[in-house]
């Protein structure tokens, strides 16, 4: 379905959606864009830049309770309380490399076996409405990772700005419930305009870098220590890169005591940290920043495409790149391991 | 396991035996009986142990599988879980996740010597093994056991130790790093005294579990011996946290040790990149 919607509305949108659902929408705040709750009220910030943070809260909070123990006095049963997420949630404006970088989460969430049922319920439960670039940034590359700034892999509904309002196409049935609002109107023919601006963007990103032959070369890299400490060097292990990542899955799960009752809780951990796979026995089976930077980037470009068909795990946003108080640059890492002569 | 893989069982423990100054064994019961009836695992598979409010760590269970009335768990106090577990009685209410990770390869093992060896707290996942292999004796051919501990009062399982040395159908091999009074069996390290056993390489597999150092030595002395890298098993330990191959932390490039281990052959190791 293809409809379109004027800015206006697209606020107006937002506003009917809050009264159903947990809208998360990019917000200006100190001169950082991130995703917030957005209330009646407040002024969508579409274009200003691309959110500092991705979106993975939505179907992935930073922090979230898995479990509450309440232990009843006098028999000390605890008594344990699955506590699986609620309610809808929309995601409006974020950009299609945030919407996509879920779908790594996929096949390790979701398996024939395995099944996490906190990020499936938000998964099944959030509705993507994203903005198709107009322009990259000098840190975007998801044209060479599969994707595009217009790609609708991991969308529901992928707008596109023309003129005053966005062309706004659906991608699954739960877009195409959203594109059902009388907010919308009938595109006519700004469909091509939208194709042609979504061209140029393409086009504006040049040439994509060919990653094929990362997953090999990075492995053969493996034992260099040499190398990776070299590629680390900059590296303060602050750990920014895995949080502003859209495809950064892993966690830490701990015990919020409070007396009586505790909280199992998940949250985002990061792999580029000590303790991350500190042993009980003071064993560390990656002690130094090489080691654990190795694996940031093996994981992404070697081990996750190797046990899933190829598919890197990183969507080309940038944001590692962007925040990275260091100048740590990961298409500069892959590119030198792909480069590399013995 | 649950539906919701982060969901315990809750469960009761039975009998706590402090078996060294720093480790425990607990025999634990899963609460909800029907549960506990059908719970089945193979030796090798690990659990994830709860102390609400501390939180999580995996273990091997180390009872077998043919012995159903508790599962059995040994901890080294050396953090904050496995610190608070060491406080608690028997009544008291731990979670258990289980069974997790993957086995030892028990068809494979049928019609075979078996050479276990265990240095230390290692002694653990070996003993779900041995106490299986007892209970089906008649499907293995020879079997020895090399367990060795710093010293004496190290020696984890000493309830068991006079059944394992006197049984006439196992060759048990007790070594301790140093003399000590009063000390019947072996002096000297692991893998000296398993070059002293020399057992043969031929139609037998060796098991081995311990530290990391033990481990080293222990696989030249096993090569020494003539032993091929696929008859060599050993089963390793990383920190988890899910115990279900999502949260990212326990993989040595693409394999994750709680779901394709713990187990893993020396063949199969030398194939992943260094990353113990």
């Amino acid at each position: 379905m293809e409809r379109f919607i004027t800015k206006e509305n697209l606020t107006r949108l937002a506003e009917e959606l809050a009264a159903t659902h947990r809208v998360l929408a990019p917000v200006a705040t100190c001169g950082t864009v991130t995703f917030r709750r957005f209330q009646p009220g407040m002024a969508l910030d579409l274009h200003s830049r691309m959110a500092a943070v991705s979106p993975k809260a939505a179907t992935f909070p930073q922090t979230e309770t898995l479990l509450t123990v309440k232990s009843e006095i006098p028999e000390k049963k605890p008594v344990i309380t699955e506590t699986l997420p609620q309610g809808k949630s929309v995601v409006i404006g974020c950009r299609p490399c945030g919407a996509r970088g879920k779908l790594i989460f996929n096949p390790v969430y979701e398996t024939d076996t395995t099944k996490d049922p906190y990020f499936i319920l938000r998964r099944d439960n959030t509705v993507f409405v994203s903005l198709a670039c107009d322009r990259p940034e000098t840190t975007c590359f998801c044209h060479s990772v599969g994707s595009g700034p217009a790609d609708p892999d991991g969308s529901d509904v992928l707008l596109t700005l023309v003129g005053d309002g966005y062309v706004a196409r659906s991608v699954t049935e739960a877009g195409e419930e959203i594109l059902k609002s009388a907010l919308f109107a009938d595109a006519g023919a700004k469909g091509k305009e939208a194709d042609a601006k979504n061209e140029k963007a393409r086009e504006m990103m040049g040439e994509a870098h060919d990653y094929v032959s990362a997953p090999a070369k990075l492995l053969a890299r493996f034992d260099d220590l040499d190398f990776w400490a070299a590629q680390s060097a900059k590296c303060i292990s602050c750990g920014a890169c895995t949080y502003m990542c859209p495809t950064c899955y892993c966690f830490n799960i701990t015990d919020d005591d409070q007396g009586l009752e505790s909280r199992r809780i998940r949250t985002w951990d990061n792999c580029m940290s000590h303790t991350f796979t500190l042993e009980g026995s003071g064993h560390n089976p990656r002690p130094t920043k090489a080691h654990r930077l190795k694996n940031r980037i093996g994981h992404k470009f070697s081990y996750y495409p190797d046990l899933h068909g190829g598919v890197m795990a990183c969507c080309g946003c940038g944001r590692c790149i962007k925040q990275c108080p260091a100048g740590v640059d990961i298409r500069q890492i892959v590119k030198a391991a792909q480069e590399y002569s013995e | 396991m649950n539906a919701n893989p982060y969901l315990p069982d809750m469960a009761t423990i039975v009998e706590v035996i402090q078996e060294t100054h720093n480790i425990k064994t607990f025999r634990v019961v899963i609460n909800n009986e029907e549960r506990m009836k059908a719970f089945t695992f193979r030796p090798g598979q690990v659990g994830q142990l709860s102390v609400f409010g501390a939180g999580e760590s995996t273990f091997v269970i180390n009872s077998s599988p043919t012995r159903k009335d508790y599962l059995q768990f040994s901890v080294m106090r050396v953090g904050e879980v496995t610190s608070r577990l060491h406080q608690l009685q028997p009544g008291d209410q731990i979670g258990v996740r289980a069974p997790l990770g993957n086995s030892f390869p028990l068809e494979d093992l049928k019609g075979k010597n078996i050479v276990f060896i265990g240095g230390g707290i290692g002694m653990a996942p070996l003993r779900t093994l041995f106490t299986y292999m007892l209970d089906n004796r008649k499907d293995y051919k020879d079997i020895t056991l090399l367990y060795g501990a710093r010293s004496p009062a190290d020696l984890t399982y000493k309830a068991e130790l006079p059944e394992w040395t006197s049984r006439k159908d196992v060759n048990t091999v007790l070594t301790i790093d140093n003399p000590s009074d009063g000390w019947e069996h072996k002096v000297g390290l692991i893998p000296n005294v398993l070059l002293e056993i020399n057992p043969k390489p031929k139609n037998t597999v060796a098991i081995t579990c311990g530290p990391p150092i033990m481990i080293k030595f222990t696989l030249q002395a096993l090569k020494k011996l003539g032993f091929e890298d696929e008859n060599i098993l050993t089963t390793l330990e990383k920190r988890m946290k899910c115990g279900v191959g999502i949260c990212g932390r326990c993989n040595i490039g693409t394999k994750y040790v709680c779901m394709d281990g713990p187990v893993f052959t020396y063949a199969q190791l030398k194939e992943l990149p260094s990353e113990l």
